[in-house]
C-alpha cells in the first residue's frame, strides 16, 4: 500500500512539474484547442487535385498577375501548395478530399478590386466539367469536395449592396446566397459570420492573405517599449459609396471616429503611414473593426506583430475558430458598445493583458495565420488541411445511391446559368 | 469593394425599367417632369453638398430615434429603416438568418454625449502601458538574455558620512531594473543606524555584522574591508544565492549601464573604474596639477589615466590591466582617514570585478577549472584582489566594450575621525552640550559686523518675531542705538556680556535665549 501511494505521489509530482513548466516569454495554449495548431496533417488525409484546363487558373493569372498579391491570393497559393504537398495523391480512388483548382476571384478591375460577377458562371462551368469527366462529383454531389472561395462573402459571389435604398435590390443581394451547386461542398473561405446565408455550417474559415515577407521585413526589436495604447489606420467613412455613414461597417467605424478622435490614447486616422507595421508593434491594442465584410487583414497583422486585436464585428466567425481560442487572445467588443470602448479597454486587468500578449508571442500562433512561400509546418495551409482532416471520416450518408440527385442544377439567378 | 462606376451602372439599371414602364401618351410629360425634378435635386445637392433626394425620403419615412443617438449637424437624423432578414418565402438557405442579430440596412452612428477622454481612464491606461513596458523590459531587455539577480556586497560602518554614501548606493540599487539582493556587512556589529538606512531601500537586504571595528588608517581599513567582503561571499555560498555578484563600496557611484552590462558576465568579469583620487584640500590639488604640468613631457604622465580596469589588444582579448598611477602622489597620500590628502586606491580595486555567484558554490557543477574552490580560501594569506579567487587570471572577461566604457567611479571621502553627528540624523531639541570641533575652518567668534544705521535697527525690531523682546531689553536697546542692529538678539546679548566667558558658541547663545524666554513666561 505504501508503495502504491508512493507511486501515486511520484506520478502527481511528475505531472505537476511538467504542467508548471512554462516559458515566461510565451505561453502555450494548453488543452485541446492550442495543441491542435501543431498537428501534422501528413498521413491523416489524402487530397486529389483535379486537372482542369488552364483557362480556369493559369490563364487568369497570366492575364493579371496582380492576383498574386491581393488579399484573396490564398486560392492561388493553396493550389500551388497542394500540387507539391505530400498529402496529394494521384490516385483518386484513395482520396479523401477533392480539390478543384479554380481562381474565381482573379477578375480584377483596373484599380485592382475583384469583380465577383462572373465567378458563379465560372464555378458552374468547372463543376459541369468535373462532373462529366470524373465520377467522383456525382458519387457524393460534391460532399467530399472542397473549394477555396476567399472573396468578401465567400461563395455568395457578391458583395453587399447595402447603400442602395431600393430594398428589393438589397434583399436580392443577400438572397443570392451560396451558389446552389456548392451547397454540399466544404468551403474554405475568409468570410465568417454566424447565422449568415453566406456561411455554411461546415465551412472552414481562413485568415485573409497577408504577404509574409513584407511583414517580416518590418520587424523591430521586441524590447522597444509599447507606448501606443490603441492603434488603427483605415477608413471610417467610405466616402465613395456611403458618404453619410451608417451603412459602411454598420456605423461602427464612424462611431469609433466620432467618439475617440479627441482621445490621446487612441492613435486612429485614415493616413497611410510607411511605418504602419512598425507602429503596430509599438501598440498594445489594435482595432479590427468590420468594414463592408466582417473580416479584415488587420487581424493577421495584429497577431503577427503581437498587438492584441480588438474585434468589433458582431457574430463574426474568426479563422480556425476550432483550433485557436480567440476569446483568450483578443478582446471582443459589441458594436453597440463602441462608445464605451475606452472604458472597456482600460478596465481589463493587467494580468489578463499580459497573458494575452504571451499567448500572442507564441510562434505557432503567428505561423498559423500566414501563407508563407514555400509552405512551412504549422502555417495556414497546414491548418486548412488539419481542418479538413478533422472532418474525416466522411459520414456514410454523403454517398448517394445510383440516380439519386440532390442538387438543383438550374437554381439561382438566370444570369448565372449562362456558360462561361 | 465598392466602385462609383458600379454605382453608376446600378443607377442606370434603375432608370431604364422606369422609363419603359410608363404609358406612351403621358410618357413625354412624365419624363420631362422627372428630368426637371432630377436636375433640381442635383442643383440643390451641389449647393448643399449631399444627396438631397435621400434627405426628403428620410423625412417622409423617418421614425423617432433613440435618446442616445446624436448625429453630427449636417447629417440627417438617422433612424435605421431596419430591414429584417426574414423574407416571407424562406428557402432552406435562409432559414438560419431569421435568428441573426445582425441586421442589414442603415445603422445609426452611436456617439456618447461627451466624447472626450475621461481622466481616470487615461490614468488607468497609462498604468497599463507602464506595466506592459516593465514586463517587456524584464523579458526582452538586456539583449534578450533575461534578467539575473544582482547581488551587491557593501562593507560599511557607522560614521558621519555613512548616511551620505549608503543613501547613494541604495538609490542606485533601487533603480536597478533587475532583482537585487543587498548584502550589507557592517564593521563593529549590526547597528540600528545602518539598519534604519537600509530598511528604506525596498530591496532584499542581508545585514551581517562583522566583529572587528574599522581602523583609522586607509591601509588597515582596506584590509578589513577585504575580510568583510569575503564574509559576504561566504553568505552567498551558504545561502546558495544565484546571480551576479558585484561589489558596491558605499562611497562609489554606479551608472545604470553598469548593471545592464554585468548581466553579460559568464563567470568572472572586469570593468573599468574611474578613479577619483580627491584630496579635499584645494591647495593640494592645485599644487599637484602644477606639478603635472611640469612633468607633461614625461612619458609616464600620459599613462596616468584615472582609470583602473582590463586592458585589451586589438582583437578584444585581455592582455593586462590598467592600474592607477600613484607616482604623482608618492609620499603625499592620505594615511589616516581624516587626512587632508589624496586617498589612493589599491592596485586593483574590488569594485571593478564581478563574478557569477556559482563560482562560490560548493559543488563543481560546471564551474570552470581555473576557479579556486572558495571554501578552501585562506583569508589570512592576504587576499588582495578578487583575482586571488582564480587559478588563472587570464580567463577574466573584460566587460563594457573591453574596458573602453567607464561604468562606475571610485571615490573615498570621509569626515574627520572624531566628528560627531546626530544619531539617525535627527536633531532632538535641544542640544545642551556640544564639544567644540578642533580646527574648524571658520573662526569661533563671529566677526564684528559693520556699524549700521538706527533705522535698520528699528526695522529689525519690528520683524524680529523669533525672539520676543521684553520691555527692559527694549529700553536698553534704545540706549545702545549706536551699536549695530544687524546681529540677532542673542548675539547682542553676548556682545553686552562680552566680558563674560570667552568662547561663545551659538549653542550657548541659544540656550541662554531659551532661558530668557522661560524667565519671561
Amino acid at each position: 500500500m505504501i508503495r502504491s501511494s508512493l507511486s501515486v505521489i511520484l506520478l502527481f509530482l511528475f505531472f505537476s512539474a511538467s504542467s508548471a513548466e512554462h516559458n515566461a516569454r510565451t505561453e502555450r495554449i494548453s488543452g485541446s484547442a492550442g495543441d491542435v495548431l501543431e498537428d501534422n496533417p501528413v498521413g491523416r488525409l489524402k487530397v486529389y487535385v483535379y486537372d482542369l484546363p488552364s483557362k480556369y487558373n493559369k490563364k487568369l493569372l497570366q492575364k493579371d498577375p496582380r492576383c498574386l498579391t491581393h488579399m484573396f491570393a490564398a486560392e492561388i497559393f493553396m493550389h500551388r501548395f497542394l500540387l507539391s504537398s505530400p498529402v496529394r495523391t494521384r490516385n483518386p480512388d484513395e482520396a479523401d478530399w477533392f480539390y478543384t483548382p479554380i481562381y474565381p476571384t482573379c477578375d480584377l478591375t483596373p484599380t485592382g478590386l475583384p469583380l465577383p460577377f462572373k465567378s458563379p458562371r465560372m464555378m458552374r462551368s468547372a463543376i459541369q466539367l468535373i462532373s462529366s469527366n470524373w465520377p467522383y462529383w456525382n458519387r457524393t454531389e460534391g460532399a467530399d469536395h472542397f473549394f477555396v472561395v476567399p472573396h468578401d462573402f465567400g461563395a455568395c459571389f457578391h458583395y453587399q449592396v447595402e447603400f442602395n435604398l431600393d430594398t428589393k435590390q438589397e434583399e436580392k443581394a443577400i438572397k443570392r446566397g451560396i451558389l446552389p451547386l456548392l451547397q454540399r461542398a466544404t468551403l474554405v473561405q475568409t468570410f465568417g459570420q454566424r447565422n449568415h446565408v453566406c456561411l455554411d455550417q461546415g465551412s472552414i474559415t481562413i485568415p485573409p492573405f497577408a504577404p509574409p515577407q513584407k511583414m517580416q521585413a518590418h520587424y523591430i526589436p521586441p524590447d522597444i517599449p509599447r507606448s501606443i495604447f490603441v492603434y488603427f489606420r483605415g477608413l471610417f467613412y467610405d466616402v465613395n459609396n456611403d458618404p453619410e455613414g451608417g451603412y459602411y461597417a454598420r456605423g461602427a467605424r464612424a462611431a469609433v471616429w466620432e467618439n475617440f478622435k479627441n482621445n490621446p490614447l487612441f492613435d486612429i486616422s485614415t493616413d497611410h503611414p510607411t511605418t504602419y507595421y512598425e507602429d503596430m508593434q509599438r501598440s498594445i491594442f489594435c482595432l479590427c473593426p468590420l468594414g463592408w465584410a466582417p473580416w479584415s487583414p488587420r487581424l493577421v497583422e495584429a497577431v503577427v506583430f503581437g498587438c492584441i486585436p480588438v474585434i468589433i464585428a458582431d457574430d463574426i466567425v474568426l479563422p480556425f475558430a476550432d483550433a485557436i481560442p480567440w476569446e483568450e487572445i483578443g478582446v471582443f467588443v459589441a458594436e453597440k458598445d463602441v462608445p464605451k470602448l475606452d472604458t472597456i479597454l482600460t478596465s481589463i486587468p493587467t494580468e489578463v493583458i499580459l497573458r494575452k500578449q504571451r499567448l500572442l508571442a507564441n510562434p505557432s500562433m503567428k505561423r498559423a495565420m500566414l501563407f508563407p512561400q514555400p509552405a512551412q509546418p504549422g502555417d495556414a495551409f497546414h491548418q486548412i488541411l488539419n481542418g479538413l482532416a478533422r472532418k474525416l471520416p466522411h459520414d456514410r450518408s454523403i454517398y448517394l445511391r445510383e440516380g439519386e440527385k440532390v442538387l438543383n442544377w438550374t437554381a439561382g439567378p438566370v444570369g448565372d446559368l449562362k456558360p462561361w | 469593394m465598392k466602385l462609383s462606376a458600379l454605382h453608376q451602372s446600378y443607377l442606370n439599371r434603375r432608370r431604364s425599367p422606369l422609363d419603359s414602364s410608363v404609358d406612351a401618351p403621358s410618357k413625354s410629360f412624365l419624363a420631362v417632369f422627372w428630368l426637371v425634378l432630377h436636375c433640381l435635386c442635383c442643383l440643390i445637392s451641389l449647393l448643399l453638398g449631399f444627396r438631397f433626394s435621400r434627405l426628403v425620403f428620410f423625412f417622409l419615412v423617418s421614425t423617432p430615434s433613440s435618446s442616445n443617438l446624436y448625429s453630427p449637424p449636417f447629417r440627417p437624423d438617422l433612424p435605421p429603416p431596419r430591414i429584417d432578414l426574414t423574407p416571407s418565402n424562406a428557402t432552406t438557405a435562409e432559414v438560419k438568418t431569421s435568428s441573426s442579430r445582425v441586421v442589414v440596412g442603415r445603422h445609426g452612428i452611436l456617439i456618447r454625449p461627451w466624447p472626450h477622454p475621461d481622466p481616470v481612464e487615461v490614468m488607468k491606461a497609462h498604468r497599463i502601458i507602464e506595466r506592459v513596458q516593465r514586463e517587456q523590459k524584464a523579458v526582452f531587455g538586456a539583449g534578450g538574455k533575461g534578467s539575473r539577480t544582482v547581488i551587491a556586497v557593501t562593507p560599511t560602518y557607522v560614521r558621519t558620512f555613512q548616511a551620505l554614501h549608503l543613501n547613494g548606493v541604495m538609490h542606485s540599487l533601487m533603480l536597478v531594473p533587475y532583482d537585487v539582493v543587498w548584502i550589507v556587512v557592517e564593521a563593529g556589529g549590526v547597528s540600528n543606524e545602518t539598519a534604519s538606512i537600509v530598511a528604506k531601500s525596498g530591496v532584499r537586504v542581508i545585514h551581517v555584522g562583522f566583529d572587528q571595528r574599522m581602523p583609522n588608517t586607509w591601509e588597515d581599513r582596506g584590509k578589513v574591508e577585504v575580510l568583510m567582503r569575503l564574509r559576504a561571499l561566504r553568505v552567498v555560498k551558504e545561502e546558495k544565492l544565484d546571480g551576479v555578484v558585484m561589489f558596491a563600496d558605499d562611497s562609489n557611484m554606479h551608472s545604470m549601464e553598469f548593471f545592464d552590462e554585468i548581466q553579460n558576465v559568464k563567470w568572472f568579469g572586469a570593468v573599468s573604474v574611474g578613479i577619483l583620487a580627491h584630496s579635499g584640500n584645494a591647495e593640494e590639488m592645485v599644487m599637484s596639477m602644477d606639478k603635472r604640468r611640469e612633468m607633461v613631457d614625461e612619458v609616464e604622465e600620459r599613462s596616468s589615466l584615472p582609470v583602473q580596469g582590463p586592458a585589451c589588444n586589438a582583437t578584444d582579448k585581455l592582455i593586462g590591466w590598467h592600474v592607477f598611477n600613484t607616482l604623482p602622489y608618492a609620499g603625499k597620500s592620505a594615511v589616516y582617514i581624516d587626512d587632508v590628502a589624496a586617498v589612493l586606491p589599491q592596485k586593483l580595486e574590488w569594485c571593478g570585478f564581478v563574478l557569477n555567484s556559482r563560482i562560490l558554490w560548493d559543488e563543481a557543477e560546471s564551474k570552470p577549472e581555473w576557479v579556486k574552490e572558495f571554501g578552501l580560501l585562506n583569508e589570512n594569506e592576504g587576499v588582495e584582489s578578487p583575482l586571488s579567487l582564480l587559478n588563472d587570471p587570464s580567463m577574466v572577461e573584460p566587460l563594457g566594450s573591453c574596458g573602453r566604457q567607464v561604468l562606475l567611479w571610485w571615490l573615498r571621502v570621509e569626515a574627520r575621525a572624531d566628528s560627531k553627528f546626530p544619531p539617525g540624523w535627527v536633531i532632538d531639541p535641544p542640544l545642551e552640550i556640544t564639544v567644540a570641533a578642533k580646527r574648524t575652518p571658520w573662526p569661533d567668534v563671529p566677526p564684528e559686523p559693520p556699524t549700521k544705521k538706527k533705522d535698520q535697527m528699528s526695522l529689525s525690531q519690528g520683524n524680529n518675531n523669533v525672539v520676543v523682546i521684553p520691555k527692559q531689553q527694549q529700553q536698553q536697546q534704545q540706549q545702545q542705538q549706536q551699536r549695530s542692529s544687524k546681529v540677532r538678539k542673542p548675539k547682542r546679548r553676548s556682545k553686552r556680556n562680552k566680558h563674560e566667558a570667552k568662547p561663545t558658541d551659538t549653542t550657548t547663545q541659544v540656550s541662554s535665549s531659551t532661558k530668557h524666554h522661560q524667565e519671561r513666561n
